[in-house]
This record gives C-alpha cells, structure tokens and sequence, in this order.
C-alpha cells in the first residue's frame, strides 16, 4: 500500500532529455519541463439538499525556455512525445533572433524526493498507507460529513436561515525537470473542509463562514469533527444579529491567534517577493538589515510545514521547500525567492539562493515567486493580558481577505468576527468592517505579542494565478488602525 | 484529439452519443460541454521580451441527471479514454446527490439566438503575428515611460489574447456553440514626486484597453490612463472622518454593479441569501433609475450568443425605473422559482457546473432631474431628454464630496448576503464644485441598498470594462468615510 505512483516516473527520462534539448535547439540557457497530473473530487450541500458530486481530472506539462531576461512557455495536455516536442519548439521561439548560442547537450540524473515535505519516517506506520487516498474512501462517506455538518449548523440556533457545506480533496503528482540536470518528482495530497451559514434576524441577514483544510488525506477528519467547523460558523452568523455598527477612526486592535496572519501575508509578505523587488515594486527594496517593524517582531516563511495548507516537498521549480526568516526581531533579513530572481540574486542582496517559493497554480502557468507558510512567531505576552490591558479597542476574532498594493504598502482587509474592547473587557459583537493602513507603518506598531499561537489556510492570488497558503500568528495589538465604520 | 484541430460540437456530440448508445434509459439525460482556448500572452520590462507564453487549452464539463440526481465530472483533456472515464465518474456521482425535483437540462425555448458572430469573434486573430503582438507591448512600455519624468519604473506591460470556442449538447435537443476573440494590453506603472510637498512619495496606476482585435488596440489611451491614475494620487494623505458625497469613477462603478448584480441572482434569492430576496415589486432605487443585463449587446466584453446551459442569451430587464422588476435564473434556479430560465448560465470554464450570473449589465437612465441634492447649484442640469451628465457637471454640484478613483477590498469588506458595503479608497477631495487633494488610506461604509437608493447623478461617460458590468460616473448623495 505505500505504492502511491511515486515509483512510476510520469515520463520516461529519454523523452525528457529530447524534450529539453528541442526547446534549447535554437539557443538559450535553461529550460525546463513541468509535468502534471491532479484529480479532484468535491461534493457540496446547500439549501439541506447534497446538490452536487464533482470528479476532476487534468493532465498536462508546460515548458520554458529561458534565454537572457527573456522567458518562453507553452503548455500541453497531450503528453505524447510529438506534443511536447511541438511546444518545446513554442517555447523556444523566444531564443529565436538570439543568434550565436550553442545547444547544449542535456543529461538527467534522476532524483526522487523521498516524500518531500511529506515527511515518510514520521508518518508510515506499518503496512498503513502514508496517507488514505481519496479515492479509496466511498463516496456516501464523504457525503455523510456535509449531512452531519448541515444538521450541527441548524441545531446552532433558530435564527440559522441557511447553510452551505462543500467538501473537497486532491492529489497532484508532478514532475520536474531542467536543462542544469534536475529531474524530481512529488505527490502532494490535500483536504478542504468549509461551512457557510446565515442568521436572519431583526437587523437583517448575516453571515458565518468557518474552512479547514491542511495538506492530509481524509485522516483530516481523524483530527478534526467537522460539526465543531459547523457550530464555529453558525456561531459566527448568529453572533452578528446583534452586532453594532463598528466605530470608525485610529483605534487599538487586538488580532486573536490565527485570525490575522493574512494581514502579515498581505502587508508585508508581499513586497518581500523577490520579483516586486527587483523591479523596485516593493517597499521594502534596499532595507535589508535595517530596522522594518516593531522588535517584537519576527516573521518566517515555512514551506516545511508538510501538513498546513501552504506546505509541500518541493516547489514547481524542483527545490526543496525551506524555512526562511524574513524579519528577525524587527530586522529584514531576506526576501524570498524562486530560481529566475534568484539567479539574479547577488545584484541586490550579495545573495544567491534558493528558497523553494517557486510556485505555479498549473501545468498551465509559469512559476514566480510565492509565499508557502507565512506567519509571525509567538511572544511572550499572556493573550488574556493584552486585552485586559487595552482600555478602548476592537478584538478581531476572526478577519477575511485582504488586498495590498505592494509598491506602496497600502493594504485594506475586512473583519468577519470582531467585537468591542472596552476597559479592558469584550463588550459586544460588531458588524462586518474593514481594517486599512499601510504595511511598514503597521508593522513598527505592535506592541504586545502573545505567547499563543494559530495558523489558517487560505488562498493566495497573484498576478491571475492562485496557490494554497498558510498565514499564522500569536494573539498580538497594533497600537492604531484605522477602522472602517460599517454601515 | 489534437485540440488545436478538434472540433467543439463534434467533441460534444460524439460524448452525449456514447451516453446515450451505452445507457438508453429514459431517465438519464447527459449534457456535455466542451471548450477550447488559444492564448498568448506576452510580457515586457524596460522594453524587451519578459515572458511569452502561447498555449492551446481544452476540455469537457459533464452533466448527468439520473432519477433527479445530479453528478458532474471533468477533464482537461480531449482524449477519448479519459473523455470515457470522465463520463462513467459523472454517472457514478449522480448517485451520491438529493433526488431533487426541480434539477433539470433545458429545452429550447423558441427564442432565436442573436446574430453576433461576426461581432464578438474576429478570426483573423490566428493570422496577427507574435512579433506583432510583442511590438504592441513594448509600444506601450516605451510609451509610457516617455510621457512623463515622474514615472520611476514600468514593472509590468502585458498583451493578451484569447480566442474561446465552445459547445454545448444535450441529449434534450440541445446543439449550441460559439466562438469569441478578445485582446488587452494593459501597463502597470510606478510613479514617484521628488519636487513637490509629497516629495518622494510613490504611486502607482494601471491602464489598459480592450478590443476584439489587435489592431483596435489603443496604445494612448492605456498609457495615459495608467499615468493620470498614478500621478493624481501623488502627495495623497489620510483624510478626515465624516459624512460626505461620493463620487464613483467608472471603473469603480462597474465592480459596484458587478456586486449588486449578483445579489438580483435567481438563486441566491431562492436560498434566502439575497436582501432583496422578497422584494420583487418594491422600490430598491430611485426612480430614473434602470438596470439590464443584456448579453446581446455586442459592446459588452460579456457578450454572448448562448449562455451556459445553450439557451439563446437574451435582455433581461432586472430593475425598472426604480422597481424590481425580478431576478434571473438558470434551469436549476427558474424551477426552484417556479418559473423559467431567462438563459442567464455562466461557467467558470469548463471546470465548473453551471450557474445564474450576468454577463453585460447596465445603468439605464430613466425619466426626471435627479440633480440639486449635493449642496451646489453649479455645472449642467440634468433634462428630461438625459439624465446622463458630463463628469465635470457632476463635480461641479458637489459642496463638499470625495472622487473615488479606486477601491481596494471588496472581496473582503462587501458582503452580498447583508449587503454590508466597506472597502478601501483612493482618489481626490472634492471642494465647493472642484477637485481638490488627493487622498489614501481611508474607507467608506454604507449597504449596497442605501447606496442604490441613494444615487444623484449618473455619468454620460459609459464604458465596457473587463468584468459583466459597463462603469461610468455615479454619485451617492452621501456615505461615511473613515480617515484620521
């Protein structure tokens, strides 16, 4: 049962080698082959009927070709010899008009990655599989959680008026391989779990959302009970039919652990991707060592964190994922990377290397830099003392989405569980509202950080390409945001 | 299959065929869709070639309904075994769903699809050259960079092109297909002021045009716009907290709209998900005002000959000067209703079932002066024969009000369930009937009923922007913002 198509390689090594060698027959320096297979499976339930099954299937590989600053892609789902060979011809058209460049000869030394992130030793026990695939647990079972998650939402409260639940898994082999001789392989399993509720009350309809999902087959549902991701999201709508408007202005905010590690990703973890650097699109451009945030502060990004949602074993460019310390006590310390910046890596940090955050949503996409894991690391403060130590403020149970704008820091995020601070105490539930600022003015202004610690899947989108994510942090105070009144 | 070569209806009929040859039972019906994509996108920094990319993507979406039992499956890939297997996995998945009565293919309702072909699919695309399209981009990158000493860096230039085929056929007589082109070419630009008060402050803009066809393309208007959008904002602090007229840019309009459409979705409202839910009838907008969704209109980007399910696109008037008129609906949604499709299916690709959404939707004006409520007396007045006003004669009735040049957030800060509104801005004071400083790092907060009934202008400046929803200037007579 360990055989989980890791000991098939997805294609020959011999058709690989003519592939790379036809997309650098008409010059340039690298090319690459990125082979990919993902099924997926989802069922969802609304309206208390199980409205949909949904069985995916892709297949397909994309090529580059890099020569100079130039790259060239073209991508196939035909992974016949004669269609690889076609679009490695389309993306070497880039390097057509570079003349006077030698074709080198290519040769593969085949390496795979023994789990990856995955993590085998630590996992494998006995003849159990390393993880349970998908495919192999019955359809009625998956079905039975949104059953039971839809009834734990409804028993919440009369108020709950309606109640989504969706489901979904898959596994993804991939395959990379490059003209400097690399040729890795991985397989990559993930679960989501997410439940959507709305109260209707007096004050009109509100709304609870609670997800989870980590990158685990369907043991996820040996560590979690997905009616306690029910009750957390009827809880949550219920919560705000009595919520007042939100005050507007500067105020104190305390993020609960875990809440808000978007807010990280989106203000500050942005503008440290190397490619907004080396286009001077970022504010962070030039400050390496220098003093970027409060000194309670440290921010890491951890693709090694095999099991949460932004993990995995190697990244869509075939390196190993890494643990990077961005900020250390307040301190830049490095950018993140993938392999084009990072060969371009000495003119701006004297470094040159790979941090495994070359990322891709498909076959279908060229990699760029991305985030994997992204999270403050815990303080020393007592969570309850940070509040109890704020006189007037907002508590952030829970925040959404949020946007950036990398060049200038500016940033805008919405809360969705949010409360009163007064005097020290959580007083009252408060509408839906949006927390704006801009990153490094932000950053310098924590001023309590907790000891605890939580860390959240989300979804990362860049540039019309998204990327699974984790965003995590300790129970911590920014000393002033402004708040965006609700309605 | 070759995808480049395949054809769409062929693909589909062959797997309804399969469908019904291995399976002739009365109670199972199939629909399949399939779709294929030619794209290339190219990218250019400081005047070369960044990335080129050019790729050919196909595949099916199928549908099957047995005994009241939906299941879905599909596959990125035109190969007949996989086109098989994804056929027998949809089948299979039919049997884990709610038997559910009102879950149902269309028929053809008689209603004649439009003659848009010409107009939404330039076929000549295939035969514009790469180097062309490459020299459209560095047109626009070098462009951009010329017109103005305040522009530091230009970190992205992109031009894209798509050209879309599908088909849709059902074993309930449904045989529909088509095809569209688009083309865009867009700039991103950074902008920094090392004169001026706000010295070394940075701002940025993007600016970007669309056509069906590369020759349509206007270079100017993509890099002008990308720069006013930049420069304007240079210097831009954090206002003051109060109440204040706003004033909507078009593009900020049209994602305004695009919200609001979807809170009119036949769907969402069945489910108990709409505020505006039981309120078909009832007065949710100021009188003059009309909102269609009109996918036969060839201007829209959303234009279509066929919706998602192969129902002939049609107008569907959704609010009538001021009155709900209804919401729209797939199959799905009009039996849940009790009433009909009014062929508004949309899909994500072919990925995806389908869904009740919008493609083109559009302010109409209606019938009386809506002006002389935002302090001044100042600019043109609205006619009876226009409502629609220059954006000059709107600025010029404001006493005290903000220009919101961009909206950051509405992911996070628009919710459509409550129709809480509170999103991020950026843009320009607005002072006794002029533009005044520019602004950043507020928000503004109201609910998208609140700020539909409170609307006092309309802009005569309509534009199709990328998205289901045409923008142009529009002013709410007053909302809060939240600065310092």
């Amino acid at each position: 049962m360990t055989n989980n198509g890791l000991n098939n390689q997805m294609l020959p090594e011999d058709m690989l080698s003519d592939v790379l060698n036809e997309a650098l027959c008409a010059g340039g320096e690298f090319a690459e082959v990125f082979v990919e297979e993902r099924q997926s499976m989802s069922a969802s339930m609304d309206d208390r009927k199980v409205e949909e099954l949904s069985a995916g299937y892709d297949k397909g590989a994309g090529i580059r070709v890099v020569v100079g600053s130039s790259t060239g892609f073209a991508h196939t789902s035909d992974l016949s010899e004669k269609a690889l060979l076609e679009a490695a011809r389309v993306a070497s058209a880039v390097a057509r008009g570079f003349v006077g460049q030698q074709s080198i000869a290519v040769g593969l030394k085949s390496e795979k990655v023994a789990g990856g992130g995955r993590d085998i030793s630590a996992r494998q026990s006995g003849a159990e599989s390393i993880y349970s695939i998908h495919k192999d647990v019955p359809k009625q079972q998956k079905v039975e959680l949104l059953l039971e998650a839809d009834e734990a939402s409804r028993s919440s409260g009369t108020a709950i008026s309606q109640v989504s639940v969706a489901y979904s898994d898959s596994r993804r082999r991939i395959l990379v391989c490059n003209s400097d001789g690399l040729l890795r392989e991985d397989e990559d399993v993930r679960t989501r779990f997410s439940v959507n509720c709305v109260a209707n009350g007096d004050t009109g309809l509100q709304t609870g959302y609670e997800t989870v999902a980590r990158r685990l087959g369907f043991e996820l549902f040996d560590l979690i009970e997905v009616t306690n991701i029910a009750e957390k999201a009827a809880g949550r709508a219920l919560v705000k039919l009595n919520a007042r408007s939100a005050p507007s202005g500067e105020l104190p905010v305390v993020l609960a652990a875990g809440s808000g590690g978007i807010l990280f990703h989106e203000a500050c973890g942005h503008g440290l991707e190397a490619d907004h650097i080396q286009k001077g699109a970022s504010v962070y451009c030039d400050r390496i060592g220098e003093q970027v945030a409060s000194g309670l502060i440290t921010l890491i990004d951890d693709g090694t964190l095999s099991e949460e949602w932004g993990g995995y074993g190697i990244d869509d460019e075939g390196h190993p994922a890494s643990r990077s310390i961005l900020i250390e006590n307040g301190v830049l310390c490095d950018y993140m990377w993938d392999f084009l910046r990072s060969n371009k890596g000495p003119e701006i940090s004297g470094k040159n290397r790979f941090s495994g955050n070359g990322r891709r949503q498909s076959y279908k996409h060229l990699p760029m830099v991305r985030m994997t894991n992204t999270y403050v690391a815990p303080g020393t403060d007592d969570p309850e003392e940070i509040i109890a130590q704020t006189k007037y403020g907002i508590y952030v149970a829970k925040l959404g989405g949020g946007q950036v704008n990398t060049a200038t820091g500016d940033f805008v995020f919405g809360t969705t569980e949010a409360y009163m601070i007064e005097d020290g105490r959580i007083t009252y539930p408060l509408r839906d509202a949006n927390l704006i600022g801009n990153g490094p003015e932000v950053l310098k202004r924590i001023d309590c950080i907790g000891r605890d610690f939580g860390i959240e899947p989300g979804t990362c989108g860049k540039d019309g390409q998204n990327v699974p994510v984790g965003c995590g942090q300790p129970t911590l105070r920014i000393s002033a945001i402004t708040v965006g009144g609700s309605a | 299959m070759d995808v480049r070569t395949a054809d769409m209806v062929d693909i589909a009929a062959k797997v309804c065929g399969w469908a019904q040859q291995s399976c002739p039972q009365e109670n199972e019906d199939v629909e399949v869709y399939a779709l294929r994509s030619h794209e290339t996108s190219v990218r250019v920094f400081e005047g070369e070639v960044e990335q080129l990319s050019s790729a050919f993507t196909g595949g099916v979406g199928i549908r099957v309904i047995k005994d009241g039992r939906l299941g879905f499956a599909y596959a990125g890939s035109l190969e007949e075994p996989i086109l098989k297997s994804t056929l027998n996995q949809a089948r299979d998945n039919a049997n884990f769903s709610t038997q559910n009565e009102y879950v149902a293919l269309p028929v053809a309702d008689g209603v004649p699809p439009a003659d848009l072909d010409s107009e939404l699919c330039y076929p000549g695309l295939d035969e514009f050259s790469t180097g062309d399209k490459i020299a459209l981009a560095i047109d626009l990158d070098q462009t951009v960079r010329k017109l103005d000493t305040r522009v530091v860096q230009v970190p992205a230039t992109d031009y894209e092109d798509t050209k879309v085929e599908y088909a849709i056929v059902s074993s309930k007589g449904i045989a529909s297909s088509g095809r569209h082109t688009f083309c865009d070419l867009s700039t991103y630009v950074l902008v920094r002021d090392d004169s001026g008060k706000g010295k070394g402050d940075m701002q940025t803009g993007v600016g970007f045009c669309l056509a069906r066809h590369p020759k349509a393309l206007q270079v100017d208007k993509a890099a002008n716009d990308a720069l006013e959008r930049a420069v304007c904002l240079l210097g831009a602090t954090k206002p003051s907290s109060g109440q204040l007229t706003v004033v909507f840019d078009p593009r900020v309009t049209s994602v305004i709209l695009s919200v609001l459409a979807g809170m009119l979705s036949g769907e969402v409202a069945q489910k108990g998900r709409s505020p505006f839910q039981n309120h078909v009838g009832e007065k949710i907008a100021p009188g003059e005002i009309s909102i269609v969704d009109d996918p036969t209109n060839s201007s829209s980007w959303g234009a279509s000959i066929y919706d998602a399910e192969g129902l002939a696109c049609r107008r569907n008037l959704l609010i009538d000067q001021g009155v709900l008129k209804g919401f729209y609906y797939d199959t799905y949604a009009g039996n849940l209703a009790g009433t009909t499709s009014t062929a508004s299916a949309v899909r994500g690709g072919y990925a995806t079932t389908p869904q009740a959404g919008c493609r083109a939707v559009l302010l109409e004006g209606g019938i009386r002066d809506l002006t002389g409520v935002m302090g001044l007396e100042g600019g043109k007045d609205a006619t009876a024969e226009s409502i629609f006003l220059d954006q000059a004669d709107i600025f010029a009735k404001v006493a005290h009000g903000v220009f919101v040049r961009s909206i950051t957030g509405v992911h996070s800060g628009v919710n459509p369930v409550s129709g809480d509104f509170s999103v991020g801005i950026e843009g320009l004071m607005i002072r006794n009937g002029e533009l005044a400083e520019p602004i950043r790092e507020a928000t503004i907060a109201s609910t998208i009923q609140k700020m539909l009934l409170g609307i006092v202008a309309l802009g005569n400046d309509i534009e199709w922007l990328p998205g289901i929803a045409a923008g142009m200037t529009l002013a709410i007579g007053e909302m809060s913002i939240s600065g310092l």
